[in-house]
């Protein structure tokens, strides 16, 4: 612990400036078993606490959203689904007219919004509703008390995570701009992560820092040509090409995963604004060492299992680089819905040469190679999980990957924990 | 355009998936675009199924509309083939894949298939989850059930009948196939088929080789079992068997329809009529209960709660308009208004006025019963992963009866309970903030015994406020928190019928006299 940097992240650091080995991806096209981009509104609405997002689709996206994450267990959703009916799409109704009448019903009965998303879906945007202009139309009406942007988080276009990308690039042009320098830490993450990471920006003497999106949408986030910004997310391209256009620059980095990525990520930010080793060092030395403590617990159980990852959140990638260098898993397939070169370019030169990359899914196919594979655990979504069990395979459900906080040093143990639970579950029952 | 929070029923393929994913042998090819494939976590986790549903979605994206969808349907029914050789296919359209028709019944015949396909037309913007199941089994039905050389009647051979309507993802229909199918055989009735759970596509061909047709779950079966009687002569049940009563009369006109003597069943008989009369019981008669789910579960418990528990019916309702009639007419003879929504706030506004003691509903209702803080239980789906117990728990027949006095009554606080609380509701052990003794959520229910109030006043809108003088308030605290919602609201009643602007202590005791309990 007397090294300045440690032995894992300077080999990262070392391989991040190398060229990425070229590697295969196999590309596959067909059935795809991955949410929408509706389904990541399932935390923004918790995320944006005074946001609304009224979703303009069918009765299968109201249904989708109430069944996803079994979220009827919650409190009244910040969310809603304005339902095409037949009279909409026979023209015996103006839609705009009745799309009018519903957000002036909802503003109505919830007075405490101040940012409402029109949220495309697939049926709006296979009829051509254009969204953009009912949100500058209805802006118009209800300005300055509520701002009304709009996105799509149709299937037709948009993977599950996309979603927010969709949201919060709809979000990047009403930022204010700011000639001032700064950092903003883009994609949301849990209150209490959130926190963790604004205490070491602190310490490092690195100011100001925005996290988009912000709990109120009231808190301003400003942006300009001296902001520098970190993916606290892998599933951004958009929203951060939509900074990059207003000047702001992306510090690359792994992502905050396990405490090689934390490091990573943080020493980024640290280079940027000219944080001194020997300051870096001092501020992540205590939580760097917690979480290799917290994660030597879950050697034993990990270490040598075999992974296989279906497609999901586009959280795969960096999560399959945390397991295999930080737990000693190995890997058989880490397959993601969307593979963006840049953006994953480090992680990628981390991955171990002969580890099959897959985009896309046909999930049939995959679930002939998982089979062949026999990994010791396999990340898939929901609709695979019991069915995979039944075939004798252990299963860890890639959404809980996102509705658990699992970013940053004091995360590690708790992102162990998601993978080693299955496996300890196995090994106690006997029935 | 209707705003929608929470919905009681998906879209009709849903239904049609309910269909597919109960039957073996049978291969759904959906037009869908990404994310439908939400709807397999229906049954896998919600349900608990094991298998995949066996439905291929085309996971269409933006780019291939307008240019070669059609294609990617002919590939997706062909792949499915190949790999899962059904008996028989069914094909259609999700809510998307309607709008840009490519008609996926005409391009599957072009694939010329060896084997039956069935084309599904469910209007994604008009119709909903139960029309499609309804609409789906009838497809198949008619498209596979042929006509059999029919017994000839002998005394040597039991009857025979069909069992019709359970799905996955209903409601019990596990367990409720196993228990009216056990009471069958008890009355000599042999079951021919049961379907859609279970059967294959070949099965439905051998349907018409009963003699008559038990149509557990109309809302799946009713279309069916109509063409089945058309076309073969098949007579069908109109008893849904739950409750004590209702089990009875179905026993009788299932032995008219198959000529049979109702035998003596005293020795499976129910427990729930002892269990009702029982001095323990005294305690629920006349509470008030609030009953709303799919119009045949509503109804029967609407007889249960009256009949066979003494309960008083104070809602009634249904969220399926198919089923609205008989629901109407059933409230009719409570003296009560149907509530016919599928707006879960309507339903929530309703009881927040009437300020039931028990609430049977559905999930949704479960939900606004917490928020309440009212007791609830489970009568109909839409249900959720806790209504699909590991045990053997039937709504229908003797055991179903049984299941329902449990399970209806478990949520109230138990009788001795309730006196104690009035008695002593100052003791600093038990006090009724604590909530049921054998229930969990100690503590929780004076913040919802508020709520309750908030609500009751938000649903009767701008009503002038009431001064309670703080001695008639603290009179109210000591009324335990499972009746003061509702005496809160008829002492407020009260005085605005007789235009007291203060509730004085006697205003309280004169509301207590002029409503009683």
């Amino acid at each position: 612990m007397t090294q300045l940097i440690p032995p894992l992240a300077a080999k990262a650091l070392s391989d991040c400036a190398a060229p990425p080995p070229a590697r295969v991806v196999l590309r596959e096209r067909g059935q795809r078993e991955v949410f929408c981009g509706l389904t990541s509104i399932m935390w923004l609405h918790r995320k944006m606490q005074d946001a609304f997002f009224l979703i303009v689709g069918s009765r299968t996206c109201a249904h989708l959203m109430q069944s996803a994450a079994g979220v009827m267990i919650f409190a009244e959703p910040r969310f809603a689904t304005a339902i095409i009916e037949e009279r909409d799409l026979a023209g015996m109704a103006d839609i705009n007219e009745e799309l009018n009448k519903t957000v002036s019903r909802l503003l109505e009965r919830r007075p405490e919004i101040k940012l409402l998303f029109l949220v495309g879906s697939c049926p709006s945007e296979v009829i051509k509703l254009d969204l953009g202009r009912a949100a500058e139309r209805l802006s118009m009406t209800y300005s300055p008390r509520v701002r009304i942007l709009n996105y799509s988080g149709s299937g037709i276009e948009t993977t599950f995570t996309q979603g927010e990308d969709a949201c919060l690039t709809a979000m990047v042009p009403e930022l204010p701009a700011t000639d001032e320098a700064g950092l903003v830490v883009v994609g949301a993450l849990a209150d209490v992560v959130e926190d963790q990471f604004e205490r070491i920006f602190e310490a490092l003497g690195i100011g100001p820092v925005h996290f988009l999106p912000s709990r109120k949408a009231g808190t301003a986030v400003p942006v300009g040509p001296n902001t520098k910004f970190l993916l606290a997310q892998p599933w951004l391209r958009d929203t951060a090409r939509t900074l990059e256009a207003r000047g702001a620059t992306h510090l690359p980095a792994l992502f905050p995963l396990g405490a090689e990525g934390t490091t990573s990520w943080l020493k980024a930010a640290a280079d940027a604004f000219g944080v001194s080793a020997e300051r870096f060092h001092a501020v992540t030395e205590m939580p760097r060492a917690r979480a290799t403590r917290a994660l030597a617990r879950y050697n034993d159980t990990l270490a040598g299992k075999s992974l296989f990852c279906f497609p999901d959140s586009q959280l795969e990638i960096p999560l399959a680089r945390f397991l295999s260098r930080e737990l000693g898993m190995t890997l058989e397939e880490v397959g993601t819905p969307y593979l963006h070169s840049v953006h994953m370019a480090d992680e990628l030169a981390l991955l171990p040469a002969d580890v099959r990359i897959s985009e896309g899914q046909d999930v049939d196919l995959q679930l002939d190679r998982c089979r062949d594979a026999r990994p010791d655990i396999t990340l898939c979504g929901l609709g695979l999980a019991n069915p995979l069990e039944q075939e004798g395979l252990t299963t860890k459900w890639s959404i809980e990957l996102v509705f658990t906080p699992i970013q940053g040093y004091e995360q590690c143990g708790d992102l162990a924990e998601l993978f080693a639970r299955p496996l300890n579950r196995r090994t106690r029952l006997a029935v | 355009m209707q705003l929608t929070v929470w919905t009681y029923e998906g879209p009709p393929h849903v239904g049609a998936m309910r269909i597919a994913t109960a039957m073996e042998g049978l291969h759904y090819v959906l037009h869908a675009p990404q994310g439908d494939t939400y709807a397999d976590l229906l049954f896998t986790m919600i349900e608990r199924r094991a298998k995949r549903p066996p439905v291929t979605y085309t996971t269409f994206e933006a780019r291939d509309l307008g240019s070669d969808t059609a294609e990617i349907f002919k590939s997706a029914a062909r792949g499915a083939y190949e790999r899962f050789q059904p008996q028989a296919m069914i094909v259609g359209a999700s809510c998307t894949a309607e709008l840009i028709q490519d008609d996926p019944g005409g391009l599957t015949k072009a694939l010329d298939l060896p084997i039956p396909v069935i084309a599904l037309e469910l209007p994604s913007y008009s119709k909903k989850e139960n029309w499609g199941a309804s609409e789906t089994f009838y497809r198949l039905v008619r498209g596979l059930a042929t006509e059999q050389p029919k017994r000839a009647p002998s005394r040597l051979t039991r009857p025979i009948c069909n069992v019709l309507g359970p799905t996955a993802l209903g409601f019990r229909h596990r367990d409720d196939v196993r228990e009216i199918t056990g009471l069958l055989f008890q009355l000599g009735i042999d079951v021919n088929v049961v379907a859609p759970l279970g059967a294959t596509p070949h099965d439905l061909t051998r349907l018409p080789a009963a003699d008559f047709n038990v149509s557990l779950y109309p809302e799946i079966a009713d279309v069916a079992v109509r063409f089945l009687e058309k076309e073969f002569g098949q007579p069908f049940t109109k008893t849904i068997p739950i409750g004590v009563g209702a089990t009875n009369d179905f026993i009788a006109e299932v032995c008219g329809l198959a000529g049979v003597e109702v035998p003596d069943l005293s020795a499976f008989a129910s427990n729930m009529p002892w269990w009702s009369r029982s001095v323990d019981s005294n305690y629920l008669t006349g509470k008030r209960v609030f009953i709303f789910g799919d119009g045949t579960h509503a109804l029967a418990a609407a007889r249960v709660a009256a009949d066979e528990l003494a309960f008083t019916v104070v809602g009634l309702g249904c969220y399926n308009r198919e089923f609205a009639r008989p629901v109407r007419e059933a409230a009719t003879e409570l003296g009560l208004e149907a509530l016919i929504t599928e707006d879960y706030l309507e339903v929530e506004a309703a009881i927040a006025r009437l300020q039931p003691e028990l609430i049977l509903g559905t999930q949704m209702e479960r939900h606004i019963a917490k928020r309440l803080g009212i007791p609830c239980a489970v009568i109909s789906a839409p249900v959720h992963v806790q209504d699909f117990p590991a045990r053997y728990a039937p709504q229908m027949g003797f055991e179903g009866a049984n299941v329902l006095f449990d399970t209806w009554v478990h949520p109230l606080i138990m009788g001795l309970e309730e006196h104690l609380l009035g008695m002593f509701r100052e003791d600093f052990e038990f006090n009724d903030s604590a909530g049921a003794s054998h229930l969990g959520g100690h503590g929780a229910a004076e913040k919802v015994s508020e709520a309750v109030a908030a609500s009751a006043q938000a649903g009767e809108g701008a009503i002038a406020v009431l001064h309670w003088a703080p001695e008639a308030e603290n009179e109210l605290k000591k009324i335990p928190f499972f009746v003061r919602g509702k005496a809160k609201r008829n002492t407020e009643a009260f005085a605005r019928d007789k235009h007291l602007e203060t509730i004085t202590l006697e205003t309280l005791y004169d509301a207590k006299a002029s409503y009683g309990r």
